[in-house]
């Protein structure tokens, strides 16, 4: 064990010298020194062991089974196999990335307002070198946690928006992730940026899909800034195929007044880990944290989140829901920290989860670290099983037992999905988690 | 075992310097407290000492001085060498300096103990507490270590009581006077809930404690009274690896308990304790604890360290196990009081009240493990922060795959007085069934300005405002105590907030 993880951890690091010469002239650029630095920590780190308190459920020796390469080229894929990923009716910009690479072929964006810079980050790293200088890994940093230094060795592209100050982005703006393996077993870094200026309004719609059912691993690092007053919607849906590793860390720094919402949905994956970390730096602030998962086979999903009340008068509000069946296994882990003299606070978390086999399991540690004492917490979380009362109150209307269970899943998914406000995307998520149900059933 | 672990003892000055400082007091304590080391070391330290440092010789000392049977001495020795390799855990939100487990003396003959003539010597400030906790003079006088005559009441009650345990036959004895009397029982069970390779104090207890209690109840036997620590008398010198075993047969139900909310002060820094219980069918065994060890003056000097394993199996269906808690001494506490719910039907239950003042830290909850089918498992657990200090619950619920229909409600709530202060929830819920209903619930809140104003209106001043609504938010607790122990309990609570307020 010990061995196999020393092995892949060189693993990793004889691929970063491979991955540099293929960098072309991103190597001479500044933030590859910071890649290099990062490589160094992750070989200094190494992965993980279940002795750590933040993956005592969440055992990453699958992930160290295989050798991931660094993806230099995507296939093409048609734009036609798009389609179930696009959901019908929905009018948005669209960022399109095969295997992590950007497909310029695939995206569209139309007339964006004056002065949003919306780009991949390898053109903004020498288009808008000073911007994304400044604020790259201002808050993720390599030095502290292996799957950020690695992403940070890694970090090729992904997206970089910057919205200025006042101005409203009228229509969502979709990232469609789609990875298509042909057999290679590849690895993408996906490194994000987004800077909402004070006053601004966006709309961000991820989507993690799969095309071949392969193996992939993607480990991914989203910082996200939001100014004073600004309202920010990021919902995010991964359906990677069951063999997918998903790593994802996300970083949200809200100013004064400004209001966040992560509506984060997880079906697909093996081993899924996704890390939302919201930091209530001024006064006034609203976060909404939200999820839904839904997992089988031998699925683990693990959402650990973190909400830190660092001043006072600032509000959190947390749900995160999950149905678990077969052998499939589900982590919750919610923090929610509020710092000396974050007085008034009024944080709320809740946690609830179902399992419909015996062999499935969660493991749910919802977690208040509180220092100051006008303040208004509470967290919940329950585990039980679907109510029969519920479910005899519809088999005695006629309706057959499976679809009873089905629609009981989806009363309980829908509290989530109601959060979403685009009512493109949450029609298609409806369907697609009912047909999951069914699949199930 | 040695007299520095002296539960009953003569205070010592720094217990008080906080509370009380007249220089008039100052200086009656200053006196007692000088007086004390005329009494100092007498005995000789060549036979009835063990050097100081751990090894295998201490602890077959140890055994040796206690006429150990061989079993006992072979077990102490696994749970050294297993000792030895294993590292001292710090995972616990707690913090303090490194302990050097070779600068202790793990065996010393119990030392003189001074003596008091009259309640008149007793410290003014000790008094004044014992007359706010409501103690009855006798006892009194027992905690203070007061001279007492030949019709010393509690030696005549603990006599009274002994007889009529023994027409049930309930065994209630010292732990040593156990291993000469009952070694078959205590092979049997030593260990069987708690093993020595369970944790790092959990081994350094299993290899060098000193004493402690053991109760056995038999088949079908109702206990008549409160078992207490208190009325065995000679349970005084148990020492720092304190080491306690319940046994109830089928059928049987025992209330124990334990602690005493008199201020304690031992020159121990380091407590660690052992308590296994053991429930069978239809067995019913209600633990409960106060604890009121020195918790370190008010700026976090000095104090106790109580690192505790305690744990309960119900092993067969049927069984319950109850604790009650209420902790608020002790520079740092550590201890999560489980029950292992083995047994179809059984039921755990847990409830705690935890106040932390000044610089104290706890880090208390429980694990209920529901393995059984149709267990049930409550947890209520109240903190209570105040000053700098920082209380934190964590407590496990595991549902095993085959434990059908379990239930859980936990509720865990902490209240902040003061706002330098810390309450930490850590819940783990690890649920591997589907007819498992498991609930959560945790609040974090602090006292209303609205409620304090109220009772100021009604000419209650604000500390004791304070008083009665940290009591009327404990009153769960209190209510699963045995009545003499809550009304003591109230009065405790008072008492350690003193100061907390303003």
């Amino acid at each position: 064990m010990d061995s196999e993880k020393k092995d892949i951890r060189e693993w990793y690091q004889t691929a970063f010298a491979d991955f540099e010469n293929t960098l072309n002239g991103g190597a001479s650029l500044p933030f590859h020194a910071v890649r290099k630095k990062a490589i160094a920590r992750f070989a200094e780190l190494g992965f993980p062991s279940t002795r750590n308190e933040d993956w005592k459920y969440t055992n990453v020796a699958p992930l160290l089974k295989h050798q991931f390469q660094p993806v230099t080229e995507a296939p093409d894929i048609a734009a036609e196999s798009l389609a179930p990923f696009l959901f019908k009716g929905l009018d948005a910009d669209r960022l399109v990335f095969v295997n992590g690479v950007y497909s310029e072929a695939l995206s569209s964006v139309s007339n964006l307002p004056d002065g949003i810079i919306l780009d991949t980050l390898e053109n903004a790293f020498t288009t808008h070198a000073e911007t994304v200088t400044q604020a790259l890994g201002k808050t993720v940093s390599y030095e502290d946690e292996t799957f950020s230094a690695l992403n940070t060795a890694f970090a090729r592209t992904g997206v970089f928006l910057s919205v200025p100050a006042g101005v409203v982005l009228e229509r969502p703006l979709y990232i469609l992730h789609v990875s298509k393996t042909d057999g290679r077993e590849f690895l993408a870094a996906p490194r994000n940026l987004f800077l909402f200026g004070d006053n601004s309004q966006a709309r961000l719609v991820e989507g993690h899909y799969n095309l071949d059912g392969g193996t992939s691993f993607k480990n991914s690092v989203t910082e996200i800034s939001v100014g004073a007053g600004a309202l920010v919607e990021h919902i995010r849906i991964q359906d990677e195929s069951k063999e997918a590793f998903h790593f994802a860390t996300t970083q949200v720094e809200q100013a004064t007044g400004s209001n966040y919402t992560s509506v984060a949905i997880d079906l697909g994956g093996t081993l899924v880990r996704n890390n939302l970390n919201v930091h209530l730096a001024e006064e006034r602030c609203e976060a909404h944290l939200i999820g839904f998962y839904f997992g089988s086979g031998r699925q683990l999903i693990d959402n650990h989140t973190m909400i830190d009340h660092a001043v006072p008068n600032c509000e959190s509000n947390e749900l995160y829901k999950g149905i678990l069946d077969d052998r499939a296994h589900g982590v919750f882990n919610g923090k929610v920290m509020v710092r000396p003299d974050a007085q008034k606070t009024n944080a709320f978390q809740q946690n609830q989860a179902i399992l419909l086999s015996d062999d499935a399991h969660i493991d749910s540690k919802p977690q208040l670290e509180i220092f100051a004492d006008d303040v208004k917490c509470s967290h919940g979380a329950t585990v039980g099983e679907l109510d029969d009362e519920s479910l005899f109150y519809l088999r005695a209307r006629g309706i057959g037992e499976q679809e009873a269970h089905a629609m009981l899943r989806l009363a309980f998914a829908r509290d989530i999905f109601n959060y979403i406000k685009i009512d493109a995307v949450r029609e298609r998520l409806e369907e697609l988690v009912v047909e999951r149900f069914n699949n199930k059933a | 075992m040695s007299t520095e672990n002296d539960t009953v003892k003569t205070p010592q000055k720094s217990d008080y310097d906080d509370k009380f400082g007249s220089a008039e007091q100052q200086e009656t304590i200053e006196k007692l407290t000088q007086s004390d080391y005329k009494w100092g070391f007498t005995t000789d330290i060549e036979t009835e000492v063990a050097p100081k440092g751990l090894n295998e010789d201490t602890i077959r000392f140890i055994s040796a001085k206690k006429k150990e049977p061989e079993f006992l001495l072979e077990w102490r020795l696994k749970a050294f060498r297993y000792w030895q390799k294993m590292q001292e855990p710090h995972w616990p939100n707690v913090n303090y300096p490194p302990i050097d487990y070779q600068d202790a003396y793990y065996y010393a003959a119990p030392k003189p103990k001074k003596e008091l003539k009259s309640m008149d010597e007793v410290d003014p400030q000790l008094r004044e507490t014992f007359e706010k906790l409501g103690i009855p003079l006798d006892e009194q006088k027992r905690l203070a270590g007061v001279a007492v005559d030949a019709v010393m009441d509690s030696v005549s009650v603990a006599t009274t009581f002994k007889k009529e345990l023994a027409k049930h036959g309930i065994i209630f004895c010292s732990f040593s006077d156990a291993v000469q009397n009952h070694p078959d029982l205590i092979e049997k069970y030593l260990g069987s809930v708690v093993p020595y390779t369970d944790n790092f104090f959990a081994a350094l207890n299993s290899a060098v404690f000193s004493d402690g209690s053991f109760c056995y109840i038999p088949k079908g036997v109702r206990c008549p009274m409160e078992l207490s620590t208190y009325f065995r008398i000679n349970a005084a010198n148990t020492g720092q690896f304190e080491r306690t075993l319940i046994v109830a047969e089928e059928g049987a139900y025992v209330s124990y308990l334990e602690g005493c909310t008199a201020p304690m002060r031992d020159e121990n820094q380091l407590h660690a304790a052992v308590v296994e219980i053991v429930a069978h069918k239809d067995a019913e065994v209600k633990y409960s604890t106060v604890q009121n060890w020195y918790p370190g003056d008010k700026n976090g000097v000095g104090g106790i360290y109580n690192f505790v394993t305690k744990r309960g199996i119900c092993l067969e269906e049927n069984a319950k196990i109850s604790w009650t808690q209420v902790e608020t001494g002790s520079a740092i506490t550590w201890k999560y009081p489980s029950v292992i719910l083995k047994g179809d039907n059984s039921i755990g239950e847990f409830y705690s009240v935890a106040l932390t003042n000044n610089y104290q830290q706890a880090d208390t909850g429980t694990k209920m493990i529901h393995l059984g089918k149709n267990t049930r498992s409550t947890i209520i657990s109240k903190g209570i922060s105040a000053g700098k200090s920082q209380n934190s619950y964590r407590g496990l619920v595991r549902v095993s795959k085959n434990a059908d229909n379990a239930r859980n409600f936990s509720q865990c709530d902490s209240l902040l007085i003061g706002d330098k202060c810390g309450a930490h929830t850590f819940p783990y819920l690890e649920i591997s069934n589907t007819t498992a209903k498991v609930e959560h619930e945790a609040t974090t809140s602090k006292i209303g300005e609205d409620q304090i104003f109220y009772l100021n209106q009604r000419g209650i001043d604000t500390e004791d405002a304070i008083g009665m609504i940290v009591n009327g938010y404990c009153k769960e607790v209190f209510m699963e105590l045995p009545m003499e122990f809550a009304v003591e309990a109230r009065n405790l609570l008072a008492i350690s907030l003193e100061g907390s307020v303003g």
